[in-house]
């Protein structure tokens, strides 16, 4: 009675098939604690959109008022500390679990036929990930933010032949100014979060289709030990528990 | 597939040293990049073989002997633009048709990719072009020409674009080195690393007490100096703006000046390779503006032979 709601959702869309196609898939019996690193990326970087947007409603991108901005959010709204410290902490945690994520997927042998394209989705992830830390860097607008911005402008400036022009680019000029900031504003909160949510889903796609395989020391993918009688179908979400019986 | 290769998978290669010695090869050349050229060419030779034998190996499957293709059981199909009810083929010295439909296809595509184009470009310059149009900024009067006491630096900070505000404020290191035939001689040195871009201080002591701030310049005197340092990496430079250690690749920047009524007036920017002799008498071998950490002169100079306009 109270899952009439989803029966209804169910039976106008699919939806809540295809959410229990993703939460019951069938995955290998003997795989490890690592398998959830990448669902731990997932989540920080779902964690860094949510706290990046509640950000984005005090952060004024102007540099007479950026660093302002952000002292105001951390020492005068009510838990504004508490929201800029997950974001800031956030984005180190979301580019760790990716790199621990990659070596998961490496020491498993899981980018190879046929998850190939997987992987490269992966590294492009990571690249992106990297990319979207180094624009929001700037936006405090403070000393730190500053000259590493210049010192990671140049860097990227030194590249043969097209790195002196795309310094100006990204900086939005000749020298940093109030239209770089604008720019890596830009940058850091509409193209960069649109590329890596695209991917992920494409990655998660990816992962859904092709299934998960077993760690390369598996004796039971390798044929030598019989892997045990299925487990007995559990109760979804939308199936009514028969009268009288008893839950498994 | 290949019968002879039993039940492996077509996709996966057979197992290879030869990526091994690629490896190699490809980190004897970044070694080579520190440690001298000679390591370079043998980086290459290595990475050049083994990469030949690699390929070899992986496409040894490809290269073998097509099998017997599949006998082909029935009549393959035919386009719809061709057969009997379509239209006639040309014939001697006609010229070429084409069905109504493919025109239209071809006429969609090309008209909307037009469309396509005409909306795409502007959007896109737009998002390019301006960080390179108009990017100079005004003299700047740092001051009158006595203010700056002779064979002494003096840190001089001033807003190279007021409109901006304070993200434009930049340093310069100004000597006045007293009389060249007749002309006052500065030397004006931009206090921006030519390694990465930090700011260079000067190894010296600023006598902040003699501070003098006239219409938002800021002149510091110093005591005398030995040569500048960035506290990023390490780059040192001597009193002439030559890099004497660290991971610069250059020589300090420079301003142009000019005097005009008794005033001190810094112009454009420019890029140094290298200073002969000291003070009034320094030979500058200039270049136009390069950012930080490209190479003006020498072999490396290649990779940049292109600056965008400043």
């Amino acid at each position: 009675m109270m899952l009439y709601p989803l029966d209804w959702l169910e039976e106008r869309s699919g939806l809540v098939g295809a959410v229990k196609y993703f939460l019951f898939r069938k995955v290998p019996g003997d795989i490890s604690w690592g398998h959830t690193l990448g669902s731990a990326a997932l989540t920080a970087f779902i964690v860094q959109a949510v706290t990046g947007v509640i950000l984005a409603f005090y952060y004024k991108p102007d540099p007479n008022s950026a660093y302002e901005s952000i002292r105001h959010i951390t020492d005068d709204l009510t838990l504004g500390w508490l929201v800029r410290g997950m974001h800031k902490w956030g984005a180190s945690v979301f580019i760790i679990l990716m790199f621990l994520h990659m070596g998961r997927v490496f020491l498993y042998g899981a980018y190879k036929y046929p998850r190939e394209l997987n992987w490269i989705i992966g590294v492009l992830l990571l690249v992106l990930g990297m990319m979207e830390g180094f624009f929001g860097y700037l936006l405090p607008w403070d000393e730190t933010s500053y000259w590493a911005t210049v010192v990671g402008v140049n860097l990227q400036a030194t590249g043969p032949f097209v790195g002196p022009f795309l310094g100006p680019v990204l900086q939005g000029g000749a020298e940093i100014g109030p239209d770089t900031l604008a720019r890596f504003y830009s940058l850091h909160m509409l193209v960069l979060p649109g590329a890596i949510a695209g991917l992920i889903i494409l990655h998660l796609y990816l992962v859904i289709r092709l299934g998960v395989n077993s760690p390369p020391w598996s004796p039971t993918a390798a044929g030598k030990v019989q892997p045990g009688p299925p487990p007995p179908p559990r109760a979804g979400l939308v199936e009514p528990r028969p009268r009288g019986a008893r839950l498994r | 597939m290949d019968p002879h290769r039993g039940d492996e998978s077509p996709h996966t290669p057979a197992p290879t040293l030869w990526p091994v010695g690629f490896a190699v090869g490809i980190a004897c050349i970044f070694v080579g990049l520190i440690v001298g050229p000679i390591v370079i060419a043998v980086g290459a030779v290595l990475t050049a073989l083994f990469g030949l034998l690699w390929v070899r190996d992986v496409s040894a499957p490809y290269r073998a002997e097509p099998a017997e293709p599949e006998p082909v059981l029935e009549a393959p199909a035919i386009p719809a633009h061709r057969g009997g009810p379509a239209m006639p083929e040309p014939g001697e010295g006609e010229l070429i048709r084409f069905p109504r439909s493919k025109f239209l296809e071809f006429s969609t595509l090309g008209l909307g990719g037009v469309i396509g184009g005409v909306v795409t470009l502007p959007v896109l310059g737009f998002t390019v072009l301006p960080p390179f149009i108009k990017q100079g900024h005004p003299e700047i009067d740092v001051g009158a020409i006595d203010d700056f006491p002779e064979n002494k630096f003096v840190i001089t900070t001033f807003l190279l674009k007021p409109e901006e505000g304070e993200v434009s404020r930049r340093t310069a290191y100004i000597r006045n080195n007293g009389l060249l035939e007749g002309a006052p001689s500065f030397t004006a040195l931009s206090n921006r690393c030519v390694h990465l871009g930090c700011p260079v201080q000067i190894n010296g002591l600023p006598l902040d007490d003699q501070k003098k701030t006239e219409k938002g310049v800021d002149l510091i005197p110093t005591a005398a100096a030995a040569g500048f340092g960035c506290p990023c990496h390490g780059g040192q430079y001597d009193s002439e703006g030559n890099r004497t250690a660290g991971p610069p690749v250059r020589a300090l920047d420079r301003y142009e000046f000019r005097i005009k009524n008794g005033r001190l007036l810094l112009g454009k920017t420019y890029s140094v390779s290298g200073v002969d002799g000291t003070a009034a008498d320094a030979k500058i071998h200039s270049y136009p503006l390069a950012g930080p950490g490209q190479h003006v002169d020498g072999i490396e100079a290649v990779l940049y032979p292109l600056q965008p306009p400043r």
